[in-house]
């Protein structure tokens, strides 16, 4: 594919006019997916999809148009067609103040090779080692693929082999949830996951124990604060967002702080996401958007940057992290329910919104594995509960520590593609949490 | 219209051979185009063309698909072999045991609304410019948006076994925003409007004029008290009504949920099998449908993307529970009646059970006395933030605008309203519907389900509704 790519952006380039600046750009994917219910295969299949951008500019003016290629015949007809089309229509545009292309070549080659399993081995490995259980998820493992070009030389790829096993093992009205995620599909690791997350829904079939509404000490796991991060993604670093005082940190702006142990970067050290954007700029290594408590850098697009004087920092257009580090506290994994004494041990945090954006109040509900913990020893399950509290009590005046370990979590996500998003995150242990229902 | 290939498509689908009983091919063809107006800058038009085939295969009760882009004859024949082999590796490790027979084979053509064509580009962006501008009344007003997005959709599905059905839809989807900020409080108002049709859709829509008008509402919030907290009656309008049917009915009603599929995603539900036919879900005055046959609502088809004819189908009927939303092959593994609503986002995705058109049926009170018969209460317009738990029963939805309703009248604007509760016993306390001069015809454009995951879009249409004793509250 990166051959047949940069061979269509060649043949494209040599068709310009002296003042015309091309930009293409290619997501692709060949993906299996295997969908399980009650411990079978739901759903299975396979999807290959190869979405290219073309995007020309003259004079000031720009416009694009995406298409799905077809054939390898029949794609440099079907590119060049569409690339008529949008040249005939730049003439009667307006100049795009905000326009900022990559205008200094900065060539990459990134690819890093896998080993995934043919897809009848992934239904005969995961319906063996699931025996009859209740497991639930998808498999969803394959090649993605990113390109870029552009008619002043540069040339960008990235491709991944890689898997994400996103999995639920459910009882008697409850589930611990799994995931078997990386580069290499090895059974061995999937069937001891399995094992374990088979040892704690046992602990889970204790009868569960309600909690009344109020302030709870509570211990996320890294998975839950994944939630909290996803939320934040959403308008909380963005530059844009900043500009026009509409970010959900709007009071971090005005002065307010977290707690000193959060420093949160957005950096490529874990290779999955490209390290190039679509208009042609290179991702730095490493971005602090909060630093000690304390806002830090924005995520700045090329279009943001020129509207509002800023430096863009290889933020795409939607201005949100794709691979988040938060740093890592000193409280060890092993002394976390020791540490939290009594109170909630949450695993996993669900469908998390704003009640207050402008104050960062959130709300969610807990899922799956979540436990009420007396002297530091689990004793019970307990149902789903809504949490509402502000970001500046949870991760500032309520956070006692971050855990030193963090876990890598490979976003499972598959909304009209498969992610390249990551998380590396510890732990937090918060001394009260503020549920409501 | 998107796709010219279809007569091609058919020609070389003839062609294809399988070892399967069955196999069937659906292409969906989608041709976008944006338009768009920010701070007074006309954003750059972006146009899309996205094409692609899904083959699936039926074989010993095994099932698999294959979608690709490549519709030549040999991409077509690859993708049946790919589909066909996945339906041989799964037969006797599938939950449910397929069967060709049970697969329909209709024939017909029907195209949505059409309305009319969309101007030129200049128009649109003179509209677009008009309303951004209009919207600078104030400095504390920090972003204007307005936007247009054009669709046409077309859907060809085709089956060994002689089916052969093509569908168009056209979609004209107005959309516009406004925040405005003082000190460390920013409010927002927007519009949305999603239906089937063409370019008077705008005018429809109330697009015109709402740039000043979303501005200035904004300026009131950023002025209002918040919202009060407290038990109360609420008065949901129409553009919310759509959210709370969406999250806490359509969601909890749908039978591959109840299957149990979701649960390791989108989640479970608090309804159970037995439930039907017996469950009261809400008040006498709740009345739920399925309904596909409001041409302008935004989910109308005539067959669902595994070929089931869509027809109008009574959820919940005076209140009690009477069927849930699952299509043929979940009917067939519950054991319950269903409705046609086997549906894929795209080419690349197979159908699950999803929303569709999800109404609640108009009542019989006027707007004024439903707001006359409002001692303490708040009336809430346009989602802003929703959640709810994975059995979709607790749930908590907040709105960009309140009115606090006391003795019987409208006192002033509210920031921040929320309220909360649990979907088993919220809609129990419906206490008055409005009638048809309350109904409205909305729609989402983004519901998320389904591994591998798929955003369909949802039609939801619904009168003004009372409901007492809510949990209220504001922001701070």
């Amino acid at each position: 594919m990166k051959q047949r790519f940069f061979e269509l952006a060649g043949r494209l380039e040599r068709g310009l006019a002296a003042d015309e600046t091309l930009l293409l750009g290619l997501d692709a994917e060949r993906s299996d997916f295997v969908r399980f219910n009650r411990g079978r295969v739901r759903q299975a299949g396979s999807v290959e999809q190869r979405t290219l951008e073309l995007r020309i500019v003259r004079a000031g003016r720009q416009a694009s148009t995406t298409l799905e290629l077809g054939d390898a015949a029949g794609d440099p007809a079907l590119a060049a067609e569409a690339l008529a089309a949008l040249r005939d229509s730049l003439d009667a545009l307006p100049e795009d103040p905000w326009l900022l292309i990559n205008e200094t070549p900065a060539s990459t080659d990134t690819a890093r090779r896998g080993a995934l399993p043919a897809p009848d081995t992934v239904i005969d490995q995961v319906v063996g080692a699931a025996n009859g259980r209740d497991l639930v998820g998808i498999y969803a493992g394959g090649t993605i693929l990113r390109g870029f070009a552009n008619s002043l030389g540069q040339r960008n790829w990235h491709e991944v082999d890689s898997f994400n096993f996103d999995w639920s093992l459910h009882g008697a009205g409850r589930a611990v949830k799994g995931m078997t995620a990386g580069f290499e599909w090895d059974r061995t690791q999937f069937g001891e996951q399995l094992e374990a997350a088979a040892r704690a829904l046992a602990l889970l079939e204790a009868a569960p124990r309600t909690i009344a509404p109020g302030e709870v000490r509570a211990y996320l796991a890294p998975r839950a604060m994944e939630e909290l991060m996803g939320l934040l993604a959403w308008d909380a670093f963005s530059g844009r967002a900043h500009a026009t005082k509409q970010s959900p940190l709007l009071r971090m702006a005005q002065g307010a702080t977290l707690a000193p142990a959060i420093t949160l970067r957005e950096t490529g050290a874990d290779g999955i996401a490209p390290p190039f954007q679509a208009d042609g700029f290179v991702k730095p290594p490493s971005v602090t958007l909060i630093d000690a408590g304390r806002l830090g850098a924005a995520l700045v697009a090329p279009r943001t940057a020129k509207e509002y004087g800023l430096e863009p920092n290889g933020a795409e257009a939607g201005e949100s992290p794709e691979s988040l580090e938060l740093g890592a506290g000193t409280l060890a994994q092993d002394d976390v329910l020791a540490a939290l004494d009594t109170g909630l041990y949450i695993g996993n945090l669900w469908y998390l919104n704003y009640s207050d954006r402008a104050a960062c109040r959130i709300t969610g509900m807990t899922r799956f594995a979540t436990f009420w913990v007396e002297g530091g020893r689990i004793v019970a399950p307990v149902g789903a509960m809504r949490f509402d509290d502000t970001i500046y009590r949870m991760l500032g005046e309520n956070l006692e520590a971050l855990t030193r370990e963090r876990e890598l979590l490979l976003d499972p996500s598959t909304y009209e593609g498969r992610s390249t998003a990551s998380a590396r995150l510890p732990g937090a242990l918060l001394r009260a949490l503020r549920f409501t229902l | 219209m998107p796709f010219d290939h279809a007569h091609a498509v058919r020609e070389r689908f003839r062609s294809l051979r399988s070892r399967a009983a069955f196999w069937s091919l659906r292409v969906h063809a989608e041709r976008g185009e944006r338009h768009a107006v920010r701070q007074d800058t006309p954003q750059p038009p972006s146009v899309s063309f996205d094409r692609g085939a899904m083959l699936t295969a039926v074989s010993d009760g095994g099932y698999g698909y294959c979608a690709t882009s490549d519709l030549s004859r040999a991409g077509l024949q690859q993708a049946l072999d790919r589909a066909t082999a996945w339906a041989e590796a799964t037969r006797a490790k599938s939950v449910i045991r397929f069967d060709a027979r049970d697969m329909p084979a209709p024939r017909g053509e029907y195209d949505g609304p059409q309305g009319d064509d969309a101007p030129a580009r200049d128009a649109i962006h003179d509209l677009l410019a008009a309303e951004c501008r209009a919207a600078k009344i104030d400095a504390r007003i920090v972003e204007r948006f307005a936007a247009i997005h054009l669709f046409e959709d077309e859907r060809l599905y085709l089956t060994n076994t002689g089916a052969d059905l093509r569908q168009r839809f056209r979609y004209t989807l107005p959309y516009a925003r406004v925040a405005a900020n003082e000190g460390a409080d920013t409010q927002s108002r927007s519009l949305e409007y999603a239906r089937q049709g063409g370019f008077e859709s705008v005018a429809a829509s109330g697009f015109p004029g709402c740039g000043a008008r979303l501005a200035d509402e904004a300026l009131q919030l950023l002025a209002a008290p918040n919202c009060p907290t407290g038990t109360m009656d609420l008065l949901l309008m129409p553009d919310q009504m759509m959210l709370q049917i969406h999250e806490s009915i359509g969601h909890p009603l749908e039978l591959d949920r109840i299957l149990g599929d979701e649960r390791n995603y989108a989640g479970t539900s608090f309804v159970t099998p037995d439930m039907f036919g017996s469950y009261r879900y809400g008040s006498e005055l709740l009345n739920v449908t399925y309904d596909p046959t409001q041409a302008e609502e935004f989910a109308t088809y005539r067959w669902d993307d595994d070929g089931t004819p869509a027809a109008k189908v009574w959820l919940i009927r005076d209140g009690l529970l009477v069927a849930p939303l699952g299509a043929r092959l979940s009917q067939a593994r519950a054991g319950l009646p269903g409705t046609a609503n086997a549906r894929a986002s795209n080419w690349n995705r197979p159908p699950i059970d999803r929303m569709a058109n999800l109404n609640v049926e108009p009542g019989e009170s006027p707007l004024e006395a439903m707001i006359a018969s409002i001692e303490n209460g708040v009336l809430m317009r346009s989602n802003v933030s929703w959640s709810i738990d994975d059995a979709r029963n607790k749930f908590q939805f907040g709105c960009e605008w309140g009115e606090r309703i006391e003795n019987g009248r409208r006192v002033g604007v509210v920031k921040n309203p929320n309220y909360r509760g649990v979907s088993a016993t919220f809609w129990r306390g419906l206490r008055m519907v409005g009638d048809a001069s309350t109904f409205e015809v909305h729609g989402t454009l983004n519901c998320g389900k389904g591994e591998p995951n798929q955003a369909v879009h949802c039609g939801h249409a619904a009168p003004a509704c009372l409901f007492g004793a809510v949990e209220v509250f504001g922001g701070g």
